[in-house]
């Protein structure tokens, strides 16, 4: 049952992906590889389209996967299960806080897993780049656009926009 | 108090035109809920995105979970998140209708290369980040080393990471407490 395969494994994401968009991508790799859902040059799409329309990037790719793997019903099923672990919980926490503050556990949790997220996105990014970065030129680009992402601080579309025109361009 | 359509309205707003992750979402929310209408204030709104990082969930969808919850109980905190996500939904599928179509045309096979190198800078940019404010003493280098050697060299995968980091530090914080 496809859908409630894809419920089940975004319930899991929005469970375990502290923080904000992007830190869901380690855990869409792990679904390519163990369902064949889609190939990691499809996500690597999926991320830039999703970057670059409105809404949350991790609701835009939790609809991108579950509309290719299933349709309407899957992107439904995908999104309910991402949300539903923020919705529970939220609702949980206003409940029972009168004042909004973290439980001192929970903080400490979260706070030790971020190293981790770091080695995750740094495994997703390889894997990433692997594909992206298919010659010289491209790694020049990637150097170049680095740098400028560091240097001022723009918008990822913007980043996005010049990277496409680039693409053109040089023919890339 | 706003209704429940008045409710899902604004978030339909707020996430149309959010483009990115929750942080850019704020000054849309600080537009919405605090000048225009004063049902929060800087503060609070400044607590529940604390909240929000500090809960299970995409940070987005836990702040319009909890702006819907203080307006309207449980019917406000769902009827928020379904206006948050849905602009995504319908414009995901889309352009996924249609991306399929144009994908093999010369020119969108040039730009989506480039593009692909552009997502790969926006990821680097988010590591680079992630580094610097996670990682300084001894025990966060060792869980970030034994994390990219489970995740790079055993293929483990990114929930069991996870896991393991959140119950070594769940361990490692209990004991320093007992030592006090």
């Amino acid at each position: 049952m496809i859908y409630a395969l894809l419920f089940y494994e975004f319930c899991k994401i929005g469970l375990l992906a502290v923080g904000g968009g992007l830190v869901t991508v380690p855990f869409l790799f792990d679904l390519s590889e163990n369902y064949g859902w889609f190939t990691t040059r499809e996500l690597v799409d999926m991320i830039a389209i999703s970057e670059s329309t409105p809404g949350p990037i991790g609701v835009n790719m939790a609809t991108f996967v579950g509309f290719n793997t299933a349709g309407v019903g899957g992107a439904l099923a995908a999104v309910i299960g991402l949300v539903l672990p923020s919705v529970v919980t939220i609702i949980g926490v206003a409940k029972l806080m009168n004042r909004y503050q973290c439980n001192m556990r929970v903080q400490t949790m979260l706070k030790g897993v971020r190293p981790a997220v770091v080695a995750l996105m740094i495994a997703a990014g390889m894997s990433i780049a692997e594909l992206a970065l298919t010659d010289m030129l491209c790694g020049l680009v990637f150097a170049f656009l680095l740098a400028a992402v560091r240097m001022w601080r723009h918008s990822p579309i913007f980043y996005l926009a010049v990277a496409a025109v680039i693409g053109v361009a040089l023919k890339l | 108090m706003l209704s429940l359509i008045k409710l899902a309205a604004v978030f339909f707003k707020v996430g149309l035109f959010t483009f990115g992750g929750g942080g850019a979402m704020m000054p849309l929310l600080q537009e919405e809920f605090v000048r225009k209408r004063r049902f929060l204030t800087d503060e609070e709104l400044l607590d529940m995105y604390s909240i929000g990082q500090c809960t299970p969930g995409i940070i987005a969808i836990n702040v319009a979970t909890f702006i819907g919850y203080r307006q309207r109980g449980t019917a406000g905190a769902i009827v928020s998140t379904v206006g948050m996500v849905l602009p995504s939904l319908l414009v995901i599928m889309l352009i996924a209708t249609v991306f399929e179509r144009y994908m093999h045309e010369r020119y969108v096979a040039y730009a989506f290369a480039g593009v692909r190198v552009g997502a790969t800078v926006l990821i680097a940019d988010v590591i680079l980040n992630l580094w610097r404010k996670n990682i300084g003493n001894l025990q966060e280098v060792l869980v970030f080393a034994g994390a990219l050697v489970l995740a790079v060299g055993f293929k483990v995968g990114a929930a069991w990471i996870v896991l393991a980091a959140a119950l070594t530090a769940l361990i490692s914080g209990e004991l320093k407490k007992s030592k006090k």
